[in-house]
C-alpha cells in the first residue's frame, strides 16, 4: 500500500466556501416556499403561575389566522430530550418567562406583530425561584419553592440530576476523608461562580415546516427544514408531538449560521412549533425568531456555583478534595443531566488527586431552560478549578506553575473517574512550552516591577486543562452511529452523514478523510445535505465528536469502499472477462481516472455501491454508569492557555492584551480550520470572562439585544497565538482528536488569574465587568471576590522551576 | 407606497414600496438578493451591510426612501462576471483561502466592510483593520483568520 496522499494535514478550501463568499449560501430565512405562511409565538409574561384566561382582541379578524394551542397537538404535549417534563406549549402552568403558550400563522409576516399583542392572557401568579440557592430551599422541603418535581425521571424536587464521583475503587468514607483534612498542613476553600452565556450565533434560530395529508385527510407526515445541529434529535421530538413513526418525520438541515450548542436541543422546540402551524394551516410555515425573541426564549449556558475544599501538604501535594458543583438548569431538564456529567468529570482537571469526592447537581429555577453551549459544563467546573489552583498556590507559598507541576496527571496515572491514561499525556511539557512561547516568566517579573508605579496594572496568568472527545461515558455505545459513503453515477464518492456543517468544518474535514483514504483528490468528494430521508444517523453534531468519531467512521466506510473496488482497480487494462470475485489487493498506485473507471465498472455490474461503517466501541474502553467510574471519554485533548491583561485603575476596564493557546489535539486534519476553531473559541472565552452578561429580572433576560449583550468585536480582541502539539490517537482518523469545545474551557480562568496578578485582588465570579472590578477594588469587599491573605501580589516573586 | 429608482450592482431598478420599508427587506423580498442577512435588526451586527454610494451602511437601518438615486453594491455584485464565467474578487478569494469564512452568515457583510476598508486604506495597518471591521460581528472566527484574509487581499493587485 502506498502512503496515503497528503490531504489530511493540509488546508484545502472549505467545501461550501464558494457559496458563502458569494452570498449564494441559502440559510433558512433566505428560502421561500410556494404558498408559505409565517409563524409567531405568544409567550408568557410571567415567570411562574397558572393561566386563568386567554382572550382574543375582537378588533382583529382572527379568521385570517391559524391559531395553535396545546389542544391541537396530535401526540404528546412534550418536547422530549432526556426526560418528558417539557411541554411543547404551556396548557395550564407557566414555569418560565417567555414560555410558549400559543402559536399564530398568517400569510403576511407583518400582520403577526399586532396579532401577538392582541392575545390577552391572564394568570394567577406564583412567586418564582431564580437562583440556585432559592432552588435549594425548595429541594430541602419548602414546598412554596418547589418548581419542578418529576421524580419519575430520575430527579427529585427541584433537582434534575445528581452525580457522585469518588476517586478509587474503594473510596474513603466521609469520616476517613475528614481525617486527611484534619491532618493536612493546609486546607484551602473557595467558591466560584459563572453566569449564563448566550451562544449568539449571528443567524437566529429558524425553521420552515410542511405537513402532508393522506388521501383520507389524516396527517401523513411532517417535514422540517432549518438551522440546526442534530437533525435526528428533531425527528425524535416530532415523533412524540405528532404521534408519527420516525420515517414520517423528515428533517433537513439548511446552511446554518453558527450554532455553538444553541441549535442542539432548541430546534426540537421551534421545529415542533412550526410543524404544528403547518399541520393546522395547510401551508408551509416559516418560523424565524428575531434577535430579541431568540435571546429571551432560547437556551443559554448553565450558570454555576462550585465550591472547593482541598487538603494540601506543605510541599505542595494535593492530599484530598471535595468539589461541590451546582448548575442552574432553568425550568425544564433539557440536557442538564449530561451537561452536569461533563462538568463533574472535568471538575478535577488534569491533576492527580489521591482522594476526591465530587458531588454535582443540576437545579430547577423559573428561568428559560439552559441548554447546550460549547464546552457543555466543562468551562464552569474548570473555571472554578483553575482559579482554585492559583489560590492554593498563593496560600501555600508556591508559584502557580510549581504547584501545578507537583500535581499534574501523566501517562499511566488514573483520573479521578478511574480512567487509566494509557495514551501519552505530558502536561509538564505543555506548561513549559506555553510559558516559553508567551515569555511568561520575564513578563511576570517585569509587571511586578512596573505595576506599583503605574495606574495601568499589567498581569499574566494561565490555566491548564483538558477536554474529553466524544460523548461522555457510555454515550457513544448508545448512539451506535452509522456512516455511509456511496458512489454517484459519475463515480464520485458522496458522504452520507447526519453530522452537520455550521462553520466548524464538518464537510471539509470529512471530505479530506474520505479523499485521503480513497487516494483521490479532495475536490472529487461530495457531501450530501443532511436530510433524514437520505442520510443515516451518524449521531448529533456535538461533544467534539465529529472529527474523531464520525471521521473515523468515514475512514472505515471509505476503506470498505476501496476494498470493494479493489478488483476493479486491479483490472486496469479493462480485461473483459476479468474475475472480479477473486481476492484482490488494492493496487499500489492508481490515478483518478483509474478510480472512476473502476467505479463505473462496478456500478455497471451492481447498480449501486454504498459502503457503511457503524461505531464499535474499542474493547478496552469501559464505563460503569451505576458506579460513575471508568473510561469517561475515549481520549482527551490537553492544553495550557496563557493570558496577558491590563486593568486600568482609573476606568476599571480589564482588557486581554495577548493570548497564547497551546494544545495537544492529536493529528490536525486541517490547520487553517483548526486554528480558526481555537481562535473563535478563545474569543468566546474572552467574552465569557469579561463582556457577556445576561441580566435577568424576575427570570427574564432584560438585555435581549446586541446593543446591550456585548460580545467581542474585532477591535476588542488581542492577538491570539495558536500552537498545536500532535500526538496521534488511535480513536480518530489519522490520529485526530476533538477540538471544538476545548478552547472554551481555558480563557476565563487564565484571564482571571492574570487579573489577580495585575491587581492583587482575587476575583471569583464571571462575567467580570468593569463595574464589578470597581465595586470590589473601591468599596465592598464581598461581591464576587475575596481577600487574599497578607501576600503582596505586586511584589511577590515567582519560584523558578529548574529547566 | 413610493416608487424608488436606484442602481443595484450596476443594474437600474425600480421598486414600489412603503417609504419606510427597510432597504434590507427590499433587497431580500422585492429583489430576491438574500446575501445581506438580518442578525439583529438594530445596526449592531453588520451582517446586513451593503455599500451605498461608496459608504458602508447597515441596510436594516436605511428606509428605502433614502435609497432614491443611490448606487448600491451587495455581495451578489462583488464577483465579476466575465466571458469565462464568474471571477471572484480578490477579497472573496482571500476569505476562502485564509479561512475568513466559517459559518458564513457574517461573511457577505464582512466582505463588503473589507471592500470599504480597502477603498479607504489600500494598505491598512492591523489597527485600521480592527477598527474598520468593528461594526461587523463574527462569532465563529475570533477575527484572526479574517485579519489574515484582509491583509492578503490588500497585498493582491486589484482587478481591472
Amino acid at each position: 500500500m502506498p502512503e496515503p496522499g497528503p490531504i489530511v494535514g493540509t488546508s484545502p478550501i472549505r467545501k461550501e466556501g464558494l457559496a458563502k463568499v458569494t452570498g449564494r449560501a441559502q440559510y433558512v430565512d433566505d428560502i421561500t416556499l410556494p404558498g408559505m405562511w409565517y409563524g409567531a409565538t405568544v409567550r408568557s409574561t410571567i415567570a411562574r403561575g397558572r393561566i386563568t384566561s386567554i382572550t382574543f382582541d375582537p378588533d382583529l379578524d382572527w379568521s385570517q389566522f391559524t391559531i395553535v394551542t396545546a389542544a391541537d397537538i396530535p401526540g404528546e404535549n412534550c418536547i422530549v430530550h432526556l426526560t418528558k417534563d417539557h411541554p411543547c406549549l404551556a396548557a395550564e402552568f407557566i414555569n418560565h418567562p417567555a414560555e410558549p403558550i400559543l402559536l399564530l400563522a398568517h400569510p403576511d409576516k407583518s400582520a403577526l406583530i399586532a396579532a401577538v399583542e392582541a392575545v390577552h392572557i391572564t394568570y394567577e401568579e406564583l412567586p418564582g425561584v431564580f437562583t440556585i440557592e432559592d432552588s435549594e430551599v425548595g429541594a430541602a422541603g419548602d414546598e412554596s419553592k418547589i418548581v419542578w418535581d418529576h421524580p419519575g425521571h430520575g430527579g427529585s424536587a427541584n433537582t434534575f440530576k445528581t452525580f457522585l464521583m469518588q476517586k478509587g475503587d474503594e473510596p474513603l468514607p466521609d469520616a476517613e476523608l475528614e481525617k486527611i483534612f484534619a491532618a493536612a498542613d493546609y486546607v484551602v476553600e473557595g467558591e466560584y461562580r459563572t453566569g449564563a452565556q448566550e451562544q449568539l450565533y449571528i443567524e437566529n434560530n429558524g425553521v420552515i415546516a410542511e405537513a402532508f395529508r393522506a388521501p383520507d385527510g389524516s396527517l401523513d407526515s411532517v417535514t422540517v427544514s432549518g438551522s440546526m445541529q442534530c437533525p435526528y434529535y428533531l425527528v425524535h421530538a416530532l415523533e412524540l408531538v405528532f404521534n408519527l413513526p420516525a420515517e414520517k418525520c423528515r428533517v433537513i438541515q439548511t446552511e446554518t449560521g453558527g450554532a455553538f450548542g444553541g441549535k442542539e436541543d432548541f430546534p426540537s422546540v421551534n421545529g415542533s412549533h412550526a410543524a404544528l402551524l403547518a399541520m393546522k394551516s395547510g401551508h408551509p410555515v416559516k418560523l424565524c425568531y428575531d434577535r430579541a425573541e431568540d435571546l429571551i426564549a432560547t437556551t443559554k449556558r448553565h450558570p454555576s456555583r462550585t465550591r472547593h475544599r482541598t487538603a494540601v501538604s506543605r510541599d505542595g501535594k494535593l492530599l484530598a478534595g471535595t468539589i461541590d458543583v451546582a448548575l442552574d438548569g432553568g425550568a425544564y431538564a433539557t440536557l442538564s443531566a449530561v451537561v452536569l456529567s461533563r462538568a463533574t468529570i472535568h471538575a478535577p482537571g488534569p491533576y492527580h488527586w489521591p482522594h476526591l469526592t465530587v458531588r454535582a447537581k443540576a437545579m430547577a429555577t423559573n428561568i428559560a431552560p439552559h441548554g447546550a453551549f460549547r464546552g457543555f459544563g466543562a468551562p464552569q467546573s474548570l473555571f472554578a478549578l483553575e482559579r482554585h489552583m492559583d489560590k492554593i498556590a498563593h496560600t501555600i507559598g508556591l508559584s502557580p506553575e510549581e504547584f501545578r507541576r507537583r500535581n499534574f496527571l501523566s501517562t499511566g496515572m488514573h483520573t479521578a473517574a478511574g480512567q487509566h491514561l494509557s495514551d501519552p499525556v505530558d502536561m509538564q511539557h505543555l506548561l513549559t512550552r506555553a510559558l516559553r512561547e508567551s515569555n511568561y516568566h520575564a513578563k511576570r517579573a517585569e509587571f511586578g516591577r512596573t505595576n506599583p508605579t503605574s495606574t495601568i496594572k499589567r498581569g499574566i496568568g494561565f490555566a491548564a486543562f483538558m477536554h474529553g472527545s466524544g460523548f461522555t461515558g457510555s454515550g457513544e455505545r448508545r448512539l451506535n452511529s452509522l456512516v455511509k459513503v456511496e458512489l454517484t453515477a459519475e463515480g464520485r464518492p458522496r458522504i452520507l452523514v447526519s453530522s452537520t456543517e455550521f462553520g466548524q468544518g464538518t464537510n471539509t474535514i470529512l471530505s479530506q478523510v474520505c479523499a485521503q483514504t480513497l487516494r483521490i483528490p479532495y475536490d472529487e468528494v461530495l457531501v450530501a445535505q443532511p436530510d433524514t430521508a437520505i442520510v443515516p444517523n451518524s449521531g448529533p453534531t456535538v461533544a467534539s465528536r465529529t472529527a474523531m468519531i464520525v471521521g473515523k467512521l468515514v475512514e472505515r466506510a471509505s476503506e470498505s469502499m476501496l476494498a470493494t473496488l479493489a478488483p476493479y482497480l486491479a483490472n486496469r487494462a479493462g480485461i473483459a472477462d476479468f474475475d472480479y470475485s477473486a481476492a484482490c489487493e488494492v493496487p499500489a498506485d492508481y490515478t483518478l481516472a483509474d478510480f472512476k473507471r473502476a467505479a463505473r465498472a462496478y456500478l455497471a455490474q451492481h447498480g449501486t455501491l454504498v459502503a457503511e461503517a457503524r461505531y464499535e466501541a474499542p474493547g478496552n474502553i469501559f464505563w460503569d454508569d451505576d458506579q460513575y467510574k471508568g473510561d469517561a471519554y475515549p481520549t482527551y485533548a490537553w492544553a495550557v492557555y496563557v493570558a496577558e491583561v491590563t486593568v486600568d485603575t482609573t476606568t476599571y476596564i480589564a482588557e486581554v492584551k495577548d493570548f497564547y493557546a497551546l494544545q495537544e489535539v492529536g493529528k490536525v486534519i486541517h490547520p487553517v480550520l483548526a486554528k480558526g476553531q481555537i481562535e473563535g473559541g478563545v474569543a468566546q472565552g474572552i467574552g465569557y470572562a469579561l463582556y457577556e452578561k445576561c441580566v435577568y429580572v424576575d427570570g427574564l433576560m432584560r438585555n435581549n439585544q446586541m446593543t446591550n449583550y456585548i460580545m467581542p468585536t474585532s477591535a476588542d480582541l488581542p492577538p491570539i497565538h495558536v500552537y498545536f502539539e500532535e500526538t496521534p490517537s488511535i480513536h480518530g482518523p489519522s490520529g485526530a482528536k476533538g477540538i471544538g469545545e476545548l478552547p472554551m474551557d481555558g480563557p476565563a480562568p487564565a484571564i482571571l488569574n492574570a487579573i489577580e496578578h495585575a491587581t492583587g485582588t482575587s476575583f471569583t465570579e464571571i462575567p467580570l465587568l468593569p463595574e464589578d472590578i470597581f465595586e470590589r477594588m473601591t468599596r465592598t469587599p464581598n461581591s464576587g471576590s475575596e481577600d487574599l491573605n497578607a501576600t503582596d501580589l505586586d511584589t511577590r516573586t515567582e519560584t523558578e522551576v529548574p529547566a | 407606497m413610493t416608487q424608488i429608482d436606484f442602481t443595484i450592482n450596476d443594474e437600474k431598478k425600480t421598486v414600489t414600496a412603503p417609504p419606510m420599508k427597510r432597504l434590507l427587506d427590499v433587497l431580500r423580498e422585492d429583489l430576491h438578493l438574500t446575501g445581506a442577512k438580518e442578525g439583529c435588526g438594530e445596526g449592531e451586527c453588520g451582517s446586513c451591510s451593503v455599500l451605498m454610494n461608496g459608504e458602508l451602511v447597515n441596510s436594516c437601518l436605511v428606509p428605502i426612501l433614502q435609497a432614491e438615486g443611490a448606487h448600491i453594491t451587495t455581495i451578489e455584485g462583488v464577483a465579476a462576471l466575465t466571458t469565462q464565467g464568474e471571477k471572484l474578487h480578490p477579497i472573496q478569494q482571500c476569505f476562502l483561502e485564509k479561512g475568513g469564512a466559517q459559518c458564513g452568515i457574517c461573511t457577505p457583510g464582512m466582505i463588503l466592510a473589507t471592500h470599504h476598508l480597502l477603498d479607504k486604506y489600500p494598505h491598512p495597518s492591523l489597527e485600521q483593520i480592527q477598527e474598520g471591521l468593528a461594526g461587523n460581528l463574527c462569532r465563529c472566527t475570533g477575527y484572526m483568520r479574517i485579519f489574515d484574509a484582509v491583509q492578503q487581499a490588500a497585498a493582491t493587485p486589484t482587478p481591472p
